[in-house]
C-alpha cells in the first residue's frame, strides 16, 4: 500500500478553484516534493492530505485510510510542519519540544534516536525561548516537534521558506537520513533549485500538476537548445532580447541570462546576432525552472 | 489525561509568561473595584455650602451647625448679600446655598412658620437633588425637635427605614454589578482570545493534527481561567467586604457556588465566541461589545430595569449578567438562600447548556 494516493482531487474555496484534478501517488520512505510558485495550491493539498481539509472531488488516502473518514487515525501517525513553524514563542525550546511529546503520549528519551542529529544542534539553546531563535534553529525545532512521535508520513509545508542558505543546505541532507529510518517526506517548497534533492518531483502551477518525474527525468524532457548570456547590463539585455524575434523564452538566472532561441534559426544566425549586440554567451544545461517556465 | 495536563501546563505558562496578560486579570479586579468604590460615587461627602443669613439670630445658627454637624456638608462661606450669590455658584466650588430670611427666629415662635430658601448647583442634577433632599431632612428634623418641646401640631411623620441597606450606601450597588462584570470579562474574553490565538499562530493547525480531542483541548484552554476567575470573585467579594463594608447577610459557600456556575457559563459563552473569530482582535471586540456594555448597561448593574422601555426590558432577559447581579444582591445583602434564587441559578444553568452546545456544534475539528 502507498502511502499517499491522490485521486482526482479538487478543492473550490466559494467561486475559485484552488486545486484542479490531481492525482499523484507517493512511494514508501520516498522524498516527494511539491515545487511550485506561491498559490499554486501546494499548501491546500497537504491541508487535504493531511485530513484539515475535506477535497470538493475526489478522494485521498494516506497510510491506507480515507482522509475524511479515518481521520483519526491519520492525525495519530503523521507529522505535520505548516508553513508558519507552529511553535509557541513565549515557551522555551525544550518546553515546545516537551508539550508536542506529551500530547502524543511520548517522551523526547523515547524517540530521542530519531531526532538527535537534528535536536542536538539546537539542545545548546533549549532554555531559550523559541521566540527569540533564528530562522534555520527554529525550523530545526519545528522539524523535531515533528518528528517527536515518530510518524510513519511527515508532511513538510515550505520547511525551507525564510531560512537561510546554509541552514536550507543542512536541512535537507537531514531529510535524506530520516529518509533511511523509513519515513515517507512530502515536503512543498518555491524554490526550483531544491527539487534535485526530492527523489520524485510534482511541477504545480494554478492548482493544477504540469508534470511529476524524477529530477534528472523532467530535466531531460526539455528539448530546447539553451544558451547561458553574460551580458555587462543584465537588464538592458534582457529587454534585447525579449523584444528579438528569433527569441523564443529569455529569463534572467542568477547572473546570468538563460535564453532560448526558436526551433527555426541555425547556429550561425544565433552567433552573428549575439555578436552585433556584444553579448558573450555559451551552451548550458537546462534546470528545473527553466522546465518549469517552459511548462507554464 | 497525562495528554490534558501537558495542555493545561502549557496554558498556565503562556498566562504567568506575559506580564500584561498578568496584570489584566489580577490588577483589573483590583482597579475596578477601587475606581468604581471611590471616583464613581453618589454618596454625599464634604459638599461645599454656603449661607447667606439675614437674621443671624440663634436659631438659624443652630439649624447650620446642625447641618456641618451631619457630615455632608462642609461651611465654606458666610454671604452678605443677594448679589454675591450668582458669582459664588460661578466659582464652581458651591454646590447649596442656604437663605434664611429676616427675624427669622422671631417669625418662628410668633407667626409659627419662618422663611428658608435652598438654592443649589443643578448643573450636575443628581447631586443637586441629592443636597436638597438632605438638606430639607435636616431642617425637617430641626423643625419637629422643636415641636417636640411644644407637644402641639398634630403631623404626621412618616419613619423611612432602607431596608438591606439603610445608609443607601452605593457600593451595595456596584458590588454586585463588578463580580458580575470581571467574572464575565475575565472568562470570557480572555477563552476566546487564548483560543483565538491559536488559530491565528498556526498552532491551532498542530493541534488539530495530533491524538488530542477537541475537548482536550477546550477543558484545557479553560481549566486555568476556571482557577483564576474563581480567585477574582473571592478577592472582589473580600474587597467589598472590607474596604467597603458591604455585608454578607447569606451563605459565603452558596455565593462561591453561583459564582462557579457563572464562570462556567462565561467560559462557555467565550469558547463560543472563539468558534465564531479567527483572530484575536475580532475575539477582543466581540467580547468587548457583546459582553461589556451589555453587562453595564443592560443587567441593572448602574441603571435599574424598572426604568427602561419594555422592549429594553424584554432584551435584558437575555443578559446573563442580570440573573447572577439578583443573586448576589439576594446572597448579599438580604442573606436568602437557594430557595429564593433558584429560577435565576436555573436561567444560569441553561445559558450555560446552551452555549457548550453551540461550541460543540460549532466546533471545527478541520480548517475551513
Amino acid at each position: 500500500m502507498k502511502p499517499v494516493i491522490a485521486e482526482n482531487i479538487s478543492k473550490h474555496f466559494k467561486s475559485t478553484a484552488a486545486l484542479q484534478h490531481i492525482s499523484f501517488e507517493v512511494d514508501k520512505a520516498e522524498i516527494f516534493g511539491l515545487i511550485g510558485p506561491d498559490g499554486a495550491g501546494k499548501t491546500t493539498l497537504f491541508r487535504i492530505l493531511n485530513t484539515l481539509l475535506i477535497p470538493t472531488e475526489g478522494t485521498a488516502s494516506v497510510l491506507g485510510q480515507d482522509t475524511i473518514r479515518d481521520y483519526k487515525y491519520i492525525r495519530h501517525h503523521v507529522g505535520y510542519m505548516p508553513g508558519r513553524f507552529s511553535l509557541y514563542e513565549d515557551l522555551s525550546v525544550e518546553e515546545n519540544l516537551n508539550f508536542y511529546a506529551t500530547i502524543f503520549q511520548t517522551s523526547i528519551e523515547e524517540n530521542y534516536s530519531l531526532i538527535e542529529k537534528i535536536y542536538k544542534q539546537i539542545e545548546a539553546f533549549k532554555d531559550r525561548k523559541a521566540g527569540n531563535l533564528s530562522g534555520g534553529m527554529k525550523q530545526k525545532l519545528a522539524l523535531s516537534c515533528a518528528l517527536i512521535h515518530k510518524p510513519k508520513l511527515l508532511f513538510l509545508d515550505e520547511p525551507t521558506t525564510g531560512v537561510d542558505a546554509v541552514s536550507r543546505k543542512e536541512f535537507w541532507s537531514m531529510l535524506k537520513d530520516l529518509k533511511q529510518h523509513g519515513i515517507t517526506i512530502l515536503v512543498s517548497t518555491p524554490y526550483m533549485d531544491e527539487a534535485e534533492q526530492c527523489d520524485r518531483v510534482a511541477l504545480m502551477q494554478s492548482g493544477h500538476i504540469m508534470d511529476i518525474d524524477k529530477p534528472a527525468g523532467i530535466v531531460s524532457k526539455f528539448n530546447h537548445r539553451l544558451f547561458a548570456v553574460y551580458p555587462e547590463n543584465i537588464y538592458e539585455a534582457l529587454q534585447l532580447l525579449k523584444t528579438s524575434p528569433i527569441t523564443h523564452t529569455a529569463q534572467i538566472f542568477g547572473q546570468s541570462i538563460h535564453w532560448v532561441p526558436k526551433e527555426n534559426f541555425s547556429e550561425a544566425e544565433i552567433l552573428n546576432f549575439m555578436h552585433s549586440n556584444n553579448l558573450n554567451y555559451k551552451v548550458d544545461s537546462p534546470n528545473i525552472e527553466d522546465c518549469f517556465m517552459e511548462m507554464m | 489525561m497525562k495528554r490534558f495536563w501537558g495542555f493545561v501546563i502549557k496554558e498556565f505558562k503562556h498566562i504567568f509568561r506575559d506580564y500584561r496578560t498578568m496584570i489584566i486579570l489580577f490588577g483589573m479586579p483590583v482597579a475596578q473595584i477601587l475606581i468604581f468604590g471611590f471616583v464613581i460615587t453618589n454618596d454625599i461627602k464634604d459638599a461645599e455650602i454656603a449661607v447667606l443669613d439675614h437674621s443671624k439670630d440663634q436659631t438659624t445658627h443652630e439649624i447650620v451647625n446642625k447641618l456641618t454637624a451631619s457630615g455632608y456638608f462642609i461651611l465654606k462661606d458666610n454671604l452678605e448679600s443677594e448679589k454675591e450669590i450668582e458669582p459664588t455658584f460661578q466659582s464652581g466650588k458651591i454646590k447649596q446655598v442656604i437663605i434664611f430670611g429676616n427675624d427669622f427666629g422671631k417669625k418662628l415662635v410668633s407667626e409659627g412658620s419662618a422663611d428658608i430658601q435652598i438654592i443649589a448647583d443643578a448643573s450636575d442634577p443628581n447631586t443637586a437633588n441629592l443636597l436638597v433632599n438632605y438638606t430639607s431632612a435636616i431642617i425637617r428634623d430641626y423643625t419637629m425637635s422643636l415641636n417636640a418641646e411644644k407637644t402641639m401640631n398634630a403631623t404626621i411623620v412618616p419613619e423611612v427605614r432602607m431596608l438591606f441597606n439603610q445608609s443607601l450606601d452605593g457600593a451595595y450597588m456596584f458590588i454586585p454589578g463588578i463580580i458580575a462584570l470581571i467574572l464575565i470579562l475575565v472568562s470570557a474574553m480572555m477563552t476566546s482570545i487564548t483560543i483565538a490565538r491559536e488559530k491565528e499562530m498556526g498552532t491551532m493547525e498542530v493541534l488539530l493534527i495530533s491524538p488530542l480531542r477537541p475537548t482536550h483541548i477546550i477543558m484545557g484552554k479553560v481549566a486555568p481561567y476556571i482557577v483564576i476567575a474563581f480567585i477574582n470573585a473571592i478577592t472582589v467579594i473580600f474587597m467589598g467586604f472590607f474596604v467597603f463594608k458591604v455585608p454578607l447577610e447569606g451563605s459565603l459557600a452558596l455565593l462561591l457556588i453561583e459564582s462557579l456556575l457563572y464562570i462556567f457559563m462565561s467560559l462557555s459563552l467565550g469558547i463560543f465566541i472563539s468558534t465564531k473569530s479567527n483572530s484575536q482582535q475580532v475575539a477582543m471586540f466581540i467580547s468587548m461589545f457583546a459582553l461589556m456594555l451589555p453587562t453595564v448597561l443592560l443587567s441593572g448593574f448602574i441603571f435599574p430595569i424598572e426604568n427602561m422601555p419594555g422592549w429594553l426590558q424584554a432584551i435584558t432577559y437575555i443578559m446573563p449578567p442580570r440573573y447572577f447581579i439578583d443573586i448576589v444582591k439576594n446572597i448579599l445583602l438580604k442573606g436568602t438562600g437557594l430557595a429564593f434564587v433558584w429560577k435565576e441559578t436555573l436561567a444560569i444553568l441553561g445559558f450555560t447548556v446552551l452555549f457548550i452546545a453551540l461550541s460543540v456544534k460549532n466546533f471545527k475539528i478541520r480548517l475551513e
